[in-house]
């Protein structure tokens, strides 16, 4: 038992896949067809956003905070990059550039209050979440808009190709590619330590000579970016910009951080098992409809498996030399 | 020399084998460093010196102004007046940062260390070092092998046994082991001076003995090194010089050779005072 504890303390993303593998098993035995390369790659193509997003909250919860305005922000930053393009006349590339600055710039606003105001971030972005979304529906009418009035570049997130049996969407591989990166800037740089040590003692991390602040607001600034190139992958997910695309975001991407192993009190897990969790929670998703299940069930199912997510990681945390 | 004047006790008091450490000029040297609260008088003018290669232990009351002291020789406080000098030139910390940059580390009662993160990443903290090439530069990569090499050579240095896997993370050792990464990673950084603030207080015998083998280690490793304690067999066991300080001024510098623990004592709570 001691020794699984040591286990999942030095690999935090080995109970996910875990679960994930059961998972997988589970849904393929209800349903066969779940396991075949076509319901997997629409799984990959239905997750990609909430994936994406998770990657933000990820690197927010790792400093012991939590980003509820995830959704308000991604929705801002589409219904602005494709109002620009649709109504206002902006070149495709130049929209989605705004778009995602945009996003970028409301990060740095949950930054600021959090470092400099001092506000906790909860209640940061519980203000910007309504705030947010309030400039989005006041800025887009509250209307929908089609893929067809957009130009080609703000789908291209949308179109798939094949690998092997699979088929793949660029939105799925701009997802994975941003996995990669902030993967890497995570357990490799000196970024990446700073942002683990803020999250798990902000005290010590200042005494020891780090930015505290300086590292809060990259995060936050780096999650806003995250989560407005997510707005680009969901507008050719969905092939439309619509206000209420995307109502459950700030639920899915908490579960798929907290079930990917990663420590709501901070300074523990990693942007991998997010991406796993993500697709558990897919899973139950695709599993559930493809077993012609009530969907009811996948919100009970999310709901046991966050508990059981924060009780394991509360008995990692107490492990001993 | 200017210096000894200060110095109430003679040099008589310190073992032989000793006076050579005290043959060279102080390391750091404060002159009437006064701060002063509100109405509340911090210090009210206290002198200072520290030598490379001895422990200095400062020993006070609750109130007596000993944290306050270190405080401004470590950047935490800036004095209202009074001088600072490091090997002889004058210096002017306005915050820890720059005690730091000088070469002046202290280890925190609270240690300041990162559970979740591992010996070497804890070592490097805020002084990570990246891997030569574009690796480094470009990809900003951490030179990780490098460090944990060099993070397993500090430890080293100060007589550690029990710490061996240096990628361990440090919430999984003892409260003494603990601390032991944290007087290394002081060691390693602190070329001047290092100071160490209450390192038995949390620790059993087994963990304190351990540490204040540790701090003679630093000693002599060539190390001028600070003492706050309130722990006087430590103190007794591990310094060689005791600055008492006593309602914000010093009421004397003794060692443990020429005054035995209950006259230290009796200093420190003013029963007694030094013949001047």
């Amino acid at each position: 038992m001691q020794r699984i504890q040591h286990l999942l303390h030095g690999y935090p993303w080995l109970s996910p896949l875990f679960l994930l593998v059961l998972t997988f098993i589970f849904f393929s035995i209800l349903n066969p067809r779940f396991a075949s390369p076509n319901a997997q790659s629409l799984l990959l193509q239905q997750v990609a956003v909430i994936a994406a997003l998770a990657i933000g909250q990820t690197l927010v919860i790792l400093t012991a905070g939590i980003d509820l305005s995830v959704g308000a922000i991604t929705i801002l930053s589409m219904m602005v990059m494709a109002t620009l393009a649709a109504d206002n006349g902006v070149p495709g590339g130049l929209a989605i550039l705004i778009g995602v600055m945009l996003g970028v710039g409301a990060g740095f606003l949950n930054g600021i209050l959090v470092t400099r105001v001092g506000l906790p971030p909860f209640i940061v972005t519980l203000g910007t979440l309504s705030i947010f979304t309030a400039i989005a529906l006041l800025y887009s009418g509250g209307s929908s808009i089609q893929n067809n009035r957009m130009p080609a570049i703000m789908n291209v997130t949308g179109e798939s190709f094949s690998v092997g049996p699979f088929r793949l969407t660029v939105g799925v591989v701009m997802v994975l590619v941003m996995y990669a990166v902030v993967g890497f800037a995570l357990s490799q740089t000196a970024w990446g330590r700073h942002v683990y040590a803020v999250g798990d003692d902000a005290e010590s991390a200042r005494l020891s000579g780090i930015g505290s602040k300086r590292v809060l607001l990259s995060v936050y600034t780096v999650a806003g970016l995250l989560y407005g190139l997510a707005a680009w992958i969901q507008i050719g997910r969905a092939g439309s910009a619509t206000a209420n695309g995307i109502p459950d975001a700030n639920l899915d991407s908490i579960t798929a951080v907290v079930i990917g192993g990663t420590s709501l009190f901070g300074g523990r897990g990693g942007v991998m098992g997010s991406l796993l969790g993500a697709i558990i929670v897919g899973s139950f998703t695709l599993g559930l409809s493809l077993a012609g299940v009530d969907q009811q069930w996948r919100l009970f199912a999310i709901g046991v498996l966050v508990i059981v997510a924060v009780s394991v990681d509360q008995w990692i945390r107490k492990v001993k030399g | 020399m200017s210096t000894m004047e200060k110095l109430p006790l003679s040099i008589d008091h310190i073992p032989e084998s000793k006076r050579s450490v005290y043959d060279a000029d102080p390391i750091l040297s404060a002159r009437d460093i006064l701060i002063t609260f509100g109405r509340v008088v911090g210090l009210n003018g206290v002198d200072l010196d520290l030598y490379r290669g001895e422990v200095l232990a400062v020993i006070g009351d609750n109130g007596a102004g000993k944290s306050t002291l270190i405080k401004c020789l470590t950047g935490a406080y800036v004095p209202d007046s009074g001088t600072i000098q490091l090997e002889g030139k004058p210096v002017h910390f306005r915050r820890p940062q720059d005690a730091r940059e000088a070469g002046i580390e202290t280890v925190y009662q609270q240690l300041a260390v990162i559970p979740a993160l591992d010996i070497a990443s804890n070592l490097y903290l805020a002084r990570e070092e990246r891997r030569p090439g574009p690796l480094g530069s470009v990809l900003r990569m951490l030179d990780k092998k490098g460090m944990k090499e060099r993070a397993g050579k500090s430890v080293q240095d100060l007589g550690i046994q029990t710490i061996q896997n240096m990628g361990q993370a440090v919430e999984t050792l003892s409260g003494g082991q603990r601390q032991a990464v944290a007087v290394a990673r002081a060691a390693a950084f602190g070329s001047n001076v290092v100071v160490l603030d209450e390192p038995t207080a949390a620790l059993g015998v087994k963990e304190s003995g351990m540490v204040l083998d540790m701090v003679k280690q630093l000693r002599d490793n060539g190390k001028a090194v600070i003492l706050i304690s309130h722990n006087m067999p430590h103190v007794w066991e591990a310094a060689d010089r005791i600055h008492i300080q006593r309602l914000g001024g010093c009421a004397g510098v003794i060692t443990p050779q020429s005054h035995d623990m209950g006259e230290g004592v009796a200093i420190m709570t003013g029963a007694t005072t030094l013949e001047s």
